[in-house]
């Protein structure tokens, strides 16, 4: 591209065989300067594309980080970016985040591969972005050192300016040039927490001004020249065939340019491209298509239910054996409990429809996706094309959410676009997923069985405990595998309960994983889902058989080395202790605690039935996440992730099969909560700490539901164990 | 094909397209205001809300040949507008998008809302943005900045 040519010349470009690549390269072109909006309020400010560095620092003063994470609301735009000015000095009210392309130098630090999983932006980069910023800033220093004769040690930084002896100052812009020839220093001291001018402070997003002024550009907003625009008629079974296409009226309607077969990751479709998406999707409700469905499992959730069921009378295999593993059996009948659960299959549903777009040029492909795994995708839409990974440009794009949905191990979107942009060779394409094509399209959180059964001891503490979860495994048969599936044992189906910080000291649990039709995937805090609910469901019907208070209860129960959750709950304890002790009539109070991805967390919540749904009139939320790197962007996760958590109790908050086909289209099937499902307010109260951060991201999402119906047990005196809550 | 002369954020707009087309997919394929969203297609989600002749309406599923002479107005145009200024920046105050993909209709439904009740009440909020879907959670927030916008309205009204 022209454009891009221009612009590089003006880069001085540093290189240097550091383990983190290129660090500063300095924009020297006053012309692109032109070219941006006049303010920063109005317009996004043109990408520095390609970025060759983490820090880029323009003539005026703006200095733009580079994000090696996909921003899809978690707010990493925002942190990742203070970690790094923090450290380096700048000043904030000029920094820009932008996402950054695939690209080794992006690579977690970590894991090896470029990726937004596992709640760890901040807790992999924390690191990584502080001595990015460190070493920046001392390299701003010793080219100020060396122009005023100095040393380093006689100079200090603070907010983009060098200030040295006799009143000089230099601002960083000035010293750009010269700090990117200086050698970048292996060894850095970074701040002490006390030294902090941006970690730890409340810092609004980068990126609310042009989320609330329609300017920002997503994914599926891309327009390119000549683009086209593709949809995808998908199998009604998974793994179905195209048989034959009558295509004669769908080519009809106007601007319709290709309608063809295509493999799916899993069996066959037939893609519709055309100059926009409205006739694209007319086209397609146009097509007639023979489907070949035999040959492939035709699953139905009742007769899952059946054989789940089946399997949860008997151990599979074995997660954790510890202690007497049949001290159950010789506990008194009366004294047993046993309950069953179920989980439906559950759609992620991310606001903006999936989509990516595609330019094939034969020896180079370009690529705009809103991934979550960007390596991973990379690397896919390469295979397809016959090329290397290096060979296609992967642009980052805004997403509007993903919970777990852009990060797929198996590319299908990509592939889907990368084959169809094969065909249509030097014209991009962008593929979208219609909400139909998205709510009954798999990839879902697998539905899971639990069976426990648990003997209560004369402290009315368990003393024996018994579980088995049956569900499929996310992770058999993908890359992940061999990482966490052990003996059989998927671990994203047991977290939350294999680890338990309960002192459960005879314990056995034990999983089967039946393999079923249906594509399943990650959803926000995986495994934590259903076993949070299951574990603490249990511990508040425990603790109310014991006439104990729950929070007492449980912090009774869990384990003296549980420091984070033990933490919450004290806190949990205080900042709820004004309301919690004298709510209105016919409200009742729920409990839950849950620590994952190291994040302990503890919520309560003041419930009542409206309309035969539970309103939720307030939560409270104590956490423990170590550094709190922005408190605000933390407490818009819990707040915000209680509700997405509410997803699984919604009426219709089920997938459900029948005869193999999805029986959920859109929303009207498959609804997530409204602004009236959503808890009414939040407070969340941090437990202070010096130790690393970990994830904020997915622990919000655990603790809401078990908190939810133990207070509807309060209320209606039942127990709730069968996901979604269609009937109160 | 037809032609249809619109008016967009007060400008005269032209466009030859299938008269089933929806509003929303003129707005974004052919005028290019992306900021109106596409999220379910069926009006259950919000994301596509606009004005039209002054009433909040989801674009995704009023065909281009139902507009007529009402005028239509998009959250690109809600800066210049005195509650949609007041809505955006205490959007921006309470910190309130993630995701921000569903908050241009959260915001011109908002705007809907306080131009006809300037003052309104928690159940006046339940009900107007009650069909208004945010994945990410975020209507604690969104509570919270239509109080403050709110707040900064004169009490007649804009």
């Amino acid at each position: 591209m022209v454009a891009t040519a221009i612009n590089r010349r003006g880069f001085l470009r540093v290189s240097f065989a550091a383990a983190t690549g290129l660090l500063i390269s300095l924009h020297l072109e006053p012309n692109a300067l032109g070219q941006e909006a006049p303010t920063p309020a109005q317009q996004q400010p043109p990408k520095v594309f390609p970025p060759d560095a983490f820090v880029n620092i323009r003539p005026d003063g703006k200095i733009v980080i580079q994000v090696n994470r996909l921003e899809f609301g978690q707010g990493v735009q925002t942190a990742l970016p203070m970690l790094l000015a923090d450290e380096m000095d700048a000043d904030w009210a000029n920094v820009i985040g932008e996402l950054a392309p695939a690209a080794d130098v992006y690579k977690d630090p970590l894991f090896g591969f470029q990726f937004v999983g596992g709640s760890g932006s901040v807790a992999h980069s924390f690191q990584q972005y502080r001595e990015l910023g460190a070493k920046t800033r001392a390299m701003l220093v010793a080219a100020a050192a060396e122009r005023w004769n100095t040393t380093p040690d006689k100079c200090r930084s603070e907010a983009s300016v060098v200030h040295g002896p006799n009143g000089k100052t230099a601002t960083y812009a000035e010293l750009a040039a010269d700090a990117a020839r200086k050698p970048v220093p292996t060894k850095v001291n970074l701040k002490t927490p006390s030294e902090f001018r941006l970690v730890g402070k409340h810092i609004k997003r980068l990126d609310s001004r042009p989320k609330c002024n329609g300017l920002l550009k997503f994914g599926l907003d891309l327009d390119l020249p000549g683009m086209k625009v593709a949809v995808v008629a998908h199998p009604p079974v998974f793994g179905g065939r195209v048989k034959g296409i009558v295509d004669g009226e769908a080519r009809r309607v106007e601007g319709v340019r290709d309608i063809f077969e295509i493999p799916l990751a899993n069996g066959t479709g037939v893609a519709v491209v055309a100059d926009k998406f409205w006739p694209a999707k007319q086209a397609r409700s146009r097509l007639k298509i023979d489907w070949d469905v035999t040959g492939v499992e035709h699953p139905d959730t009742t007769e899952l239910w059946t054989r789940y069921r089946q399997l949860g009378n008997a151990p599979g295999n074995v997660a954790v054996n510890r202690g007497d593993a049949n001290a159950i059996d010789k506990i008194a009948a009366g004294n047993r409990l046993v309950a069953e659960y179920e989980f439906p299959f559950l759609a992620h549903a991310p606001m903006e429809p999936l989509n990516t777009t595609v330019r094939f040029d034969g020896d180079h492909a370009e690529a705009w996706a809103g991934s979550q795994f960007q390596t991973v995708d990379q690397m896919a839409i390469a295979e397809v094309l016959g090329l290397k990974p290096e060979q296609v440009t992967f642009h980052t794009e805004m997403a509007g959410g993903g919970f777990g949905r852009r990060a797929v191990t198996d590319s299908h979107i990509q592939r889907e676009a990368a084959v169809i942009a094969k065909r249509l060779r030097g014209t991009p394409v962008k593929l979208i997923w219609t909400r139909e094509d998205d709510v009954p399209g798999g990839y879902y959180r697998p539905m899971h069985f639990h069976r426990v059964e648990i003997g209560v001891g004369p402290d009315g503490l368990p003393a024996a405990w018994r579980h088995v979860i049956v569900g499929q495994s996310i992770l058999s048969g993908t890359p992940f595998e061999s990482l966490l599936v052990k003996n059989g044992v998927d671990e994203t189906a047991t977290e939350g309960t294999s680890d338990t910080h309960y002192n459960l000291p005879n314990m056995h649990l034990s999983v089967h994983h039946p393999k079923v039709n249906v594509p399943v995937l990650w959803w926000r805090s995986v495994g934590h889902t259903h076993n949070a609910f299951v574990m603490e469901t249990l511990i508040d019907e425990l603790a109310q058989r014991a006439r104990m208070e729950p929070i007492a209860y449980r912090r009774k129960l869990l384990k003296p080395d549980a420091k984070k959750l033990l933490s919450t709950l004290e806190l949990l304890d205080k900042a709820s202790a004004g309301w919690r002790n004298s709510l209105p009539r016919g409200h009742a109070l729920g409990v839950a605690c849950h620590e994952c991805f190291g994040t302990g967390v503890a919520c309560a919540v003041d419930v009542s039935v409206e309309n035969k749904r539970p309103k939720i009139h307030r939560a409270t939320v104590a956490v423990d996440c170590g550094i709190a790197v922005n408190p605000l962007t933390i407490e818009s996760q819990f707040q915000a992730g209680l509700g997405f958590g509410v997803t699984q109790l919604m009426a219709k908050g089920a997938i459900t099969l029948k005869n193999g086909i999805v029986e959920q289209r859109n929303f009207d099937g498959y609804t997530p909560p409204y602004i009236i499902d959503a808890p009414m307010t939040v407070d969340v109260h941090i437990v202070p700490s010096s130790e690393a951060p970990t994830g904020c991201g997915e622990p919000p999402v655990p603790v809401i539901s078990p908190a939810v119906v133990n207070a509807l047990a309060r209320l209606t005196g039942k127990r709730y164990r069968t996901l979604p809550l269609t009937n109160l | 094909m037809a032609t249809f002369q619109l008016t967009v954020n007060g400008e005269r707009r032209e466009v030859n397209v299938d008269p089933s087309t929806p509003l929303l997919w003129v707005l974004r394929d052919d005028l290019k205001l992306t900021g109106t969203k596409f999220g379910c297609g069926i009006s259950a989600c919000g994301a596509c809300t606009v004005h039209v002749g002054g009433v909040a309406t989801r674009s995704c599923i009023v065909p281009i040949s139902h507009i007529g002479d009402r005028p239509i107005v998009t959250i690109e145009a809600m800066a210049g507008d005195p509650v949609g200024r007041a809505v955006q920046d205490a959007w921006v105050a309470e910190d309130v998008v993630q995701c921000g993909y569903c908050q241009s209709g959260q915001i011109m439904t908002a705007v809907a809302l306080l131009k006809q009740t300037p003052r309104p009440t928690e159940q006046n909020i339940e009900e107007s943005m009650g069909g208004n879907l945010c994945r990410c959670g975020t209507y604690p927030r969104i509570r919270a900045a239509i109080r403050s916008a709110s707040a900064q309205l004169p009490k007649g009204g804009a």
